[in-house]
């Protein structure tokens, strides 16, 4: 197995004549929980919206486990193994918690057509959306309407919709952002965890030096949209560079 | 207790709508009639509004669709009445394929833009070409045939006419109920407060939307088609603009956010029509201040209220 898992060629996006993100070029191993740093406007975002088929690259070329990524609809990049979260709390706030994961299952078991089917009473799918809930610690909230969730549980509830779909690679965009000391702690126990299981891949982008540096076993650091350097935590904290641009106020 | 509640008020509505006509005067099962066929329109364009979160301004066209092809199938070909009820829908569901597939991209008032210049396209077709549609006369005078499939309906009868609608229409809503708590409902309700989400979790969000339109479109031309037997016409008014506003004046009366707002809120609104046109041929004013009043001071229409009274949703 030589192919690699995700992999950037090259990719340039243009808004006008504002470069966003400039020749970049990197890879992402399958089963190292990676993250992506750097400024606000370094492009991170925008590199997650070229990875999920929000936008497409100017330039160059995205592939994962070998096909094309660019080009594709955000449901098709989806069914290929890759699910992200959003920056803002994107759930479905009308719904209750459980239907909230119910319809990534749906959405992943390609239920969505069966007209004939009734979604509460399906056991077996309530079976699974539980099972996900309560691996994130969901599960007594599990009929609650999602908009009266705490903060943090809205964030917890986000990544349970990401994890539902059952992705090979799991785009997270900063997923303690706004979060309580203990919220962010909780957060980073559970990620760490289900990175241990081996069944998903993270790429995290964080603004919180501590949660990148307590859970990447790699590190890409973007500036003006721009690979600035990549390496393990102890190279990055070391490299000059990125302590010029970015971590100089942060780290000692 | 809730779901007690819900199933004795059904049954009851049930019991009342068959007995209507032992008790009630030839006039009020008119009415019963025209609130049933419209009721199935209106919630018919709350698939899409009220559960997919899509205003529709042109669903006329589809209505006007399933009354024309009803009326020139029964002018023209004298079929089986039975089976004009299975083609007007169909036909009015491929119109619905033609308009869905380019508005489904479009979010909002853009959708609601396009969706009503459509509509008035319909209009415009059943205005214009007189050989086939009557021009602004429409179609009249068509014969009513046998039910079919062996039943003893004779559809001129009143009484019988409205035995029939009561049945088509039941059956129309248990349907569209049972789409509404299927997968698929579950679905369209996410895409209604964030279509991009349902799509980044790999759902094809506008070929589902496409899915409701058609079939939002279906029942629309059926209840055209029930219409124009109904009323024995069928004219270009049946697709214009403000054919299309009537379900959503009605849903928003009766709460979009309800299976049954809809058809409460063809109850309202035809009964405040009948009343007030008893009284005063000036109804549009009249109607207008009280949608108005109702509208401001009932948020969610009238199933909104009463939830408020029997305390609290859960």
């Amino acid at each position: 197995m030589t192919m690699p898992f995700l992999e950037v060629a090259n990719v340039t996006k243009a808004f006008g004549h504002f470069v966003a993100l400039r020749r970049i070029s990197l890879t992402v191993r399958e089963g190292r929980t990676t993250a992506l740093i750097g400024p606000n406007g370094a492009g991170k975002t925008t590199f997650y919206n070229l990875l999920s088929g929000r936008l497409q690259p100017s330039e160059g070329t995205v592939h994962f486990c070998g096909r094309p990524v660019s080009g594709q609809p955000p449901h098709k990049i989806n069914k290929m193994g890759i699910s992200r979260s959003f920056q803002i709390t994107n759930i479905f706030s009308e719904l209750t918690v459980l239907e909230n994961v119910l319809v990534a299952l749906i959405a992943h078991l390609n239920l969505g057509l069966r007209f004939w089917r009734i979604v509460n009473r399906d056991k077996k799918l309530a079976a699974r959306g539980m099972e996900v809930l309560e691996r994130l610690g969901l599960g007594p909230l599990a009929s609650s309407r999602a908009g009266t969730l705490s903060y943090g549980d809205k964030r917890l509830l986000e990544l349970a919709i990401v994890l539902a779909t059952e992705p090979k690679l799991v785009l997270l965009d900063e997923p303690t952002a706004g979060m309580t000391p203990e919220e962010t702690h909780a957060v980073i126990r559970l990620l760490r965890s289900l990175a241990a299981e081996g069944k998903y891949t993270f790429l995290i982008t964080e603004h919180d030096m501590n949660v990148v540096f307590g859970l990447a076993d790699h590190i890409f650091v973007f500036h003006h949209g721009e690979l600035l350097a990549e390496g393990t935590c102890e190279e990055i904290r070391a490299h000059p560079e990125v302590r010029a641009a970015y971590l100089g106020e942060e780290v000692d | 207790m809730r779901k007690k509640i819900q199933l004795g008020v059904l049954l009851l509505l049930a019991v009342v709508l068959v007995l209507l006509p032992k008790v009630s005067p030839f006039f009020i099962v008119f009415v019963a009639t025209e609130i049933l066929i419209l009721g199935l329109f209106a919630t018919s364009f709350n698939l899409m509004f009220g559960y997919c979160g899509l205003l529709s301004f042109g669903h006329g066209a589809f209505f006007g669709t399933g009354a024309y092809v009803a009326g020139l199938l029964l002018q023209h070909l004298q079929w089986d009445f039975i089976w004009v009820l299975a083609v007007a829908p169909l036909a009015a569901a491929v119109g619905a394929t033609l308009i869905g597939w380019l508005c489904v991209r479009l979010n909002e008032v853009y959708f609601s833009m396009l969706t009503l210049a459509f509509g008035m396209m319909v209009f415009a077709i059943a205005h214009q070409w007189r050989s086939v549609t009557g021009g602004s006369d429409g179609l009249a005078g068509f014969p009513l045939t046998e039910v079919g499939i062996g039943l003893d309906i004779v559809l001129a009868n009143p009484f019988h006419f409205y035995y029939l609608t009561l049945l088509i229409v039941a059956l129309s809503l248990a349907a569209i109920y049972l789409l509404t708590i299927s997968p698929f409902g579950l679905i369209l309700r996410a895409m209604r407060e964030n279509t991009e989400r349902v799509a980044f979790a790999g759902i094809p969000a506008n070929r589902y939307r496409l899915y409701g339109f058609i079939l939002s479109g279906l029942f629309s031309g059926l209840a055209g088609a029930l219409f124009a037997t109904f009323s024995r016409v069928a004219v270009p008014e049946m697709s214009h603009w403000t054919q299309s506003a009537e379900p959503i004046l009605m849903t928003i009366l009766g709460g979009s956010q309800y299976f049954f707002g809809p058809l409460a809120g063809a109850a309202v609104f035809l009964g405040l029509k009948t009343l007030i046109t008893s009284y005063t041929s000036e109804w549009m004013i009249y109607l207008g201040v009280i949608l108005l009043g109702m509208v401001l001071f009932l948020p969610k229409g009238i199933f909104g209220l009463l939830e408020r009274w029997l305390g609290g949703r859960t």
